[in-house]
Parts: structure tokens; C-alpha cells; sequence
């Protein structure tokens, strides 16, 4: 047989490789992650999956710009320290978004392989990268421009700020973050659970950020300690990014939403996460052991909430949701690991009331059936009551996790920000630049609650554009 | 790190502390409040600052032993430092010539009640003080009260000072003698603020009331304060601490405080034995 007519070997087809997971039943009872991560072998044969698209559909789905198949290819190459560095050239908090991006709306959604079959694993990828460099202690600062002379304060130390730093500091430019808190992260460290993201995988992160020049002050609330013009005045600023979050609590404002027993999300997960309350009495801060916990509300924080009530013990940890599990906006992974641990899920319900016991705690949650109706302006069919359907939970922990608002203590000491009807900042989508000269913003208090990966999107963008803002002003 | 200069007694378990925070002492107005952490495994509670010194950068805060963490709290010495003071935080007190301000602290409220007393002092009031203490020995601040009044009436519980009774009864004391008074601050234990209430309210006095709901952020993050207020939930550590005293659900309040009593006394008993 001649070479043309054999017929072409055919390329054995690899499904998308399973990051190992602590069993369900395990998991609910410690905090330790859920996620164990790839082993190399496991890394490289998904790599291999990756076609290296000439005109990548990943990239443009990544919202901090990252390299996609440069990266997957040096692991296919077994170089995954250079794998780690290429991702860090634009992102640099990998083994953050690793394990917190909703890749199945970003990067993985447009994957070719997805069309007919499952996307490559690109946060898997990344995370085992990231995992790897730092577990060999070969994370390394790379060669930095010379200073350009200029200084950028950033409020908030979360994931909008902790990108706009770096890529600040990589162009040159001398960066300070300003965090209220007393650790670093922003919702990292105060919303998301350790089994998703264990505090010194984040710490790391912080850490790689200062070796590379950025100042982290904690303790350092903007709007009190310092305005924003006496950042831009006596502080010497030559520009600030504000990246404070949307920190308000939403609440329902129901009966009994002060009851002993209720919490915001916020206040629930900050006390576990931050506090580390899941500790206590080793660590000081209470928390409430609860029987009966149920969450309201259906998106990332809200499975959280429940899977933290879960793990301190909760006989029934369950999601009271108005509409069904469809619509539900938390990541697919966050649901089906809920669903696996044992969280119990009321759908179509909403509640009226809680009610309390004769000392002031809650004891019952009345509800009412809802049925989907018509969709709304949002495109999700709006959840209806139906008449006569009220019922009564038993419970002994009611945590509201539907939102937030706008946290007003920067805008109230700076008059000349515009802000928007439902108190956010106005910024220029594609700049963050707002009404005042010099300031920028981005991240949940632009947008209203989004994710970390648009909040470090919006961070990446304004880094561009407060550097094109620095080319201005006269030192 | 923010480190103790000074230290001192003011009764037993109650300690004055002056702590280097300079950015706070430059800002801080009288009424507003810090979060402390003492150290790693610490919990965040509220101080009120009783006073500052900007050009020294210093802060004062006075600390009644009431749990674990107000017991640690008067370990620290001279020299020592705490890991995290964060502030100021919280709306200053909205002073103002009012006229006749009568101040009313109680216990170590009488601490946080001074600064406010102050200020207005200096604000053009006449401000008659009143102290409140369980018994003579807890009666604190009673010179720094004295400097900023041009009265100050003094009650213990058990007769050993002053007047025998509550700062309600100095306060209806002061009414009885036909004093016009144009607004009062109380700042002490919620049974006592609610009850200062009681008494000002009939008389349509303007009351202000300083709130010690337990916060964790204290920026308006977690709601952990909310407080009723007027059939309206607010945030005490952004909204107050300070509010009209006839307006707030003190019922609410009392329960909402204690919910980790049980909590509390087990982490101070822990604490108690570890020092053993």
C-alpha cells in the first residue's frame, strides 16, 4: 500500500478529565477543599485535548485577557512553571480565578471541543498551574519597567483592585491599596468559603502582588480615614481607582428580619471566613450552630451560605428559592457539589414572615408557593404567588442572600462623584473613568453584584486607562 | 501595629488606654468609634474613642472587663500593641448650640460619655453631667466630667456616692427642680438608656442615645447592628451609633445584644482557666 492510501490514524478521543473532589459525604463535615486539583499526568493528557486553535474562541471570552492555548501548550510540554508564568503576564491571581471563575461563561463557553462535546478544562488548567508554581516555590517576580514616578492609591483590596495594582505596578507606576479590613482579599477572604479557596492559596497571591512593588495598607477605611481628595491632595496621589464592592446587605424587609438568628450572607459568611468563627472558641468570634438553616436566595453566595451551614453541622441545610432550579444564577459546579453534600433545595417558594420563639429567635419561616409566569425585563419568567399556598418551615437559622447594595461611605464625603439612581458609581464601561478627574472605579460598585472575573475585568481595562490618564499629568 | 503609650486605672476592671493611631487622632470627632483586634485568633469589637491628642497621634479608649475579650484587653501594658485598630468610624455626634445639655453616662459609658460632653462644651452649651456607677469605687471620669460642667450630679446604686438610686433618678432630680433642659445624651447600658428615655420623653427633651450593637466590619458590610429605629431597620455603625433615643426599639435591642450570651460566658470561662 502506498503512504496515501492508508487510511489516517484515528486520533483516540480523550474526555474531559474529572479534578479528584473530596467525597460529598466527607467534605460536608470539614472545610477542607473540594476541589483537590490535577495531578500532572492528569494535567497534561487534558491539555492534549486542546486543538490550539489558529483563532482561539477562548480568549475573547476571558475577561483578563489570558493566553489561553500559549499556556495549555507548555503544559502539553510538561513546562508548568512557564505555563504558570505566561498566565501571569496578564492575570495575577491565577489560583484565585482557577477555582472561583465561572469559566463555563467565559473561557469555556466558546471552546470548539464544546460544541460537540465538553470544553477543555481551561480553569482546571490554570488552577494546576498556578498550584504547581507556587507548591515548588518557583513563583518569581518578572523583570519590572523602569518607575515611572507616578503614584495610584486603590481602594479595596478585592479582586478589581488586586488586578488594577498589578498591572499598575507592571507599567511602572507606584501603587498603594487602601483595605478596610484587617486581612487582604476583599470577598475573597470574607466571602468565599475556605473549601473553595483556602485563604493562603489567596494569601500567596497578595504576596506575589507586594513582591512585585504594590503597598497593601489594612485598616484603612477611605471615606473616613482618608477622602478621596485628600488622596489626590496631601496623600500625593496622582490617581485613584475605587474598588470598594457592593457591601450593603439586601434584605427583604419582611416581618421578623431581626429576629435572633437572621443573618445577611455578608455577616454569616464574615464571621466563618474572616473570622474564622467555624473555629470557635479557639478563635473568638461566635457563630450560630443551627438544626434547621435555611437560605434565601439561589446564586454563588447563597450556595456558599448553605454548604457552610451544612459543614457546622446543620441536620438540613436548605435553599429557599422563588423560582426553580433552572434559573438558578449560581455556577453549575456550586449547585450539583451542594446537591451532592446533602443540601436540600425548596424551589418556587418565597418567604412572608419569620417568626420568632417567646426570647426573640426564630423558630418558623412562613412561605407561600410561587408559580413562573411571564418572563420579566431580566428574560426569566417572573415567579407568581399562588393564592392559598402559605405553609410554615421549621427553623432555627434564616440567612438572606439576595444581593447587595451600594455601600455609600465613599460617595457621602465626595459630593462631586456621580452616582447612579441606585447609588453606584457611574464609570465609563470600557475606562471606569468617572466624573472626577483622576478617579476611576470598577468592579461591583460600577456594575452592581457581578462576579470576581468582570470585577477583574473592569480592573484590567482601567489599568490601561489610568496609564493613558498618568501620560497627562505633569509631575 | 498600634501601640499602648499610656495606661491606666480608672476603677477595677476598667482600664484608660492611650494608643498611637495617628491617622484616627488627626480625624476623630467626638461621639465616633474604633474596631479593635487585639491579636490573630481576635475577635472585632467597638470602642468608642473617649478622646485624641492629633499632634501627639494618639488615641484614648476606656475598657470595662465584660467577656474574654474586654478581660485580655487589660493584660496590655505600656509598650504592648494591638494588632488592629481600624476607624473612626460611625457619625460624629451632631453638636451644636443647644442650650442645656445634660450628659448622662453609665459604668464605663461615662467614659464615651465625656468626649461628647466636650465637645458640647465647646460647642457653647451648659452642660450638666451626670455619673452613674453600680457603687463609689466605679465611679470614673468624675474630674474630667467636672472640668467640661458647670454641674455634675453623681448616683450609685448602693448610697455610697452621691446620690442612692439611678441616673434616672439625678435626672428627674434636675427636672423636679424645674431645670429647662434642651437635650440629653445617654450613653451606658441598654436598660439604662431606655430608661432615661422613659423619663425624657414625656417631656418631649430631644434624647440621644449611643448604641452598642455588636458589629463585626462596622462599615456597612455585614448588618450585624441593625437596629429598629423609628419602625425603620438602620445600621448602627454607619447610620449611628448615635439616635434618637425615642425612637429605638430598645425591646429589639436587648434581645439582639445578648444573642450570643451563652457563647460569650463559654469563651470568657476558656479564658479565665487558661490564665490559671
Amino acid at each position: 500500500m502506498s503512504g496515501k492510501d492508508k487510511p489516517k490514524p484515528k486520533k483516540e478521543k480523550v474526555p474531559r478529565q474529572h479534578m479528584r473532589e473530596q467525597d460529598p459525604m466527607e467534605r460536608n463535615k470539614n472545610f477542607e477543599q473540594v476541589n483537590l486539583g490535577y495531578t500532572a499526568e492528569l494535567a497534561v493528557r487534558e491539555a492534549n485535548r486542546c486543538i490550539q486553535c489558529k483563532k482561539p474562541a477562548c480568549v475573547p471570552g476571558c475577561p483578563v485577557e489570558i493566553d489561553i492555548p500559549g499556556f495549555i501548550k507548555l503544559i502539553t510540554e510538561e513546562k508548568f512553571v512557564e505555563a504558570a508564568r505566561k498566565i501571569k503576564e496578564t492575570n495575577c491571581l491565577p489560583a484565585v480565578c482557577g477555582r472561583v471563575c465561572p469559566q463555563e461563561d467565559q473561557c469555556e463557553g466558546p471552546c470548539v471541543l464544546g460544541k460537540k462535546g465538553e470544553p477543555v478544562a481551561i480553569g482546571h488548567l490554570e488552577r494546576f498551574a498556578a498550584d504547581y508554581e507556587r507548591e515548588q516555590g518557583a513563583v518569581a517576580v518578572p523583570e519590572l519597567p523602569p518607575k515611572t514616578g507616578y503614584r495610584v492609591a486603590v481602594v479595596g483590596c478585592g479582586p478589581g483592585g488586586m488586578t488594577v495594582a498589578g498591572d499598575l505596578v507592571m507599567m511602572g507606576h507606584e501603587v498603594t491599596i487602601f483595605e478596610a479590613l484587617h486581612k487582604p482579599g476583599g470577598v475573597l477572604v470574607y466571602g468565599i468559603p475556605e473549601f473553595r479557596l483556602p485563604k493562603a492559596v489567596l494569601y500567596a497571591e497578595v504576596d506575589y502582588l507586594q513582591k512585585l512593588g504594590v503597598k497593601v495598607e489594612t485598616n484603612a477605611i477611605i471615606g473616613k480615614m482618608f477622602t478621596i481628595d485628600e488622596l489626590l491632595g496631601q496623600e500625593g496621589f496622582d490617581a485613584v481607582f475605587i474598588a470598594v464592592g457592593a457591601g450593603a446587605p439586601m434584605f427583604m424587609n419582611i416581618p421578623g428580619e431581626n429576629l435572633n438568628g437572621v443573618f445577611s450572607a455578608n455577616e454569616y459568611l464574615t464571621r466563618s471566613n474572616l473570622m474564622k468563627a467555624y473555629q470557635f472558641p479557639e478563635y473568638d468570634t461566635p457563630m450560630i450552630r443551627a438544626r434547621n438553616a435555611v437560605v434565601i436566595g439561589g446564586g454563588n453566595t447563597a450556595m456558599d451560605t448553605v454548604r457552610t451551614a451544612k459543614r457546622l453541622g446543620a441536620e438540613h441545610a436548605t435553599i429557599v428559592y422563588r423560582r426553580s432550579r433552572h434559573e438558578l444564577p449560581a455556577r453549575e459546579e456550586e449547585i450539583m457539589h451542594a446537591e451532592e453534600e446533602g443540601i436540600e433545595f425548596k424551589f418556587l417558594t418565597a418567604p412572608l414572615r419569620i417568626l420568632s420563639d417567646e426570647n426573640g429567635w426564630v423558630r418558623a419561616m412562613e412561605c407561600i408557593q410561587m408559580e413562573l409566569g411571564e418572563p420579566d425585563e431580566s428574560g426569566r419568567r417572573r415567579p407568581v404567588p399562588i393564592k392559598g399556598s402559605e405553609f410554615e418551615m421549621e427553623v432555627d437559622l434564616v440567612v438572606v442572600a439576595i444581593g447587595t447594595n451600594a455601600n455609600p461611605l465613599i460617595m457621602q464625603t465626595t459630593p462631586d462623584l456621580e452616582i447612579n439612581k441606585w447609588g453606584y458609581i457611574v464609570g465609563d464601561p470600557e475606562t471606569g473613568a468617572t466624573s472626577k478627574k483622576g478617579v476611576f472605579a470598577g468592579g461591583d460598585i460600577v456594575t452592581g453584584g457581578a462576579t470576581v472575573i468582570l470585577a477583574m475585568g473592569s480592573g484590567k481595562k482601567s489599568a490601561r486607562a489610568i496609564h493613558e490618564y498618568l501620560q497627562t499629568v505633569k509631575k | 501595629m498600634f501601640e499602648i503609650v499610656d495606661k491606666r486605672e480608672l476603677a477595677k476592671g476598667i482600664a484608660w488606654f492611650e494608643i498611637k493611631a495617628p491617622r484616627i487622632a488627626v480625624k476623630r470627632q467626638a461621639g465616633q468609634f474604633v474596631i479593635v483586634r487585639l491579636q490573630e485568633k481576635g475577635e472585632r469589637i467597638p470602642l468608642t474613642i473617649v478622646d485624641s491628642d492629633a499632634k501627639k497621634g494618639t488615641i484614648v479608649l476606656a475598657v470595662q472587663e465584660i467577656g474574654k475579650t474586654t478581660a485580655e484587653f487589660q493584660h496590655f501594658g505600656i509598650g504592648d500593641s494591638i494588632l488592629d485598630v481600624v476607624g473612626p468610624l460611625g457619625r460624629p455626634t451632631p453638636i451644636k448650640n443647644y442650650g442645656t445639655a445634660v450628659i448622662i453616662g453609665g459604668g464605663v459609658g461615662t467614659a464615651e460619655a465625656y468626649p461628647i460632653a466636650k465637645a458640647m462644651k465647646e460647642g457653647g452649651n451648659d452642660i450638666i453631667s451626670i455619673i452613674g456607677a453600680r457603687t463609689k469605687d466605679l465611679v470614673i471620669m468624675e474630674k474630667e466630667m467636672k472640668a467640661v460642667s458647670s454641674k455634675v450630679k453623681i448616683s450609685t446604686d448602693d448610697g455610697s456616692y452621691g446620690l442612692h438610686g439611678f441616673v434616672t433618678d439625678a435626672l428627674q432630680q434636675l427636672l423636679d427642680e424645674g431645670l429647662h433642659i434642651n437635650v440629653v445624651v445617654a450613653i451606658g447600658p441598654v436598660p439604662m438608656m431606655k430608661a432615661v428615655c422613659n423619663v425624657t420623653k414625656p417631656h418631649s427633651i430631644k434624647t440621644l442615645v449611643s448604641l452598642n450593637s455588636i458589629m463585626i466590619d462596622a462599615t456597612g458590610m455585614c448588618g450585624a447592628c441593625r437596629v429598629t429605629v423609628d419602625g425603620k431597620t438602620k445600621f448602627a455603625c454607619v447610620d449611628g451609633p448615635e439616635f434618637d433615643g425615642h425612637k429605638v426599639d430598645f425591646d429589639e435591642l436587648t434581645k439582639r445584644v445578648s444573642a450570643y450570651m451563652e457563647m460569650e460566658k463559654k469563651s470568657y470561662e476558656l479564658y479565665k482557666q487558661s490564665l490559671k
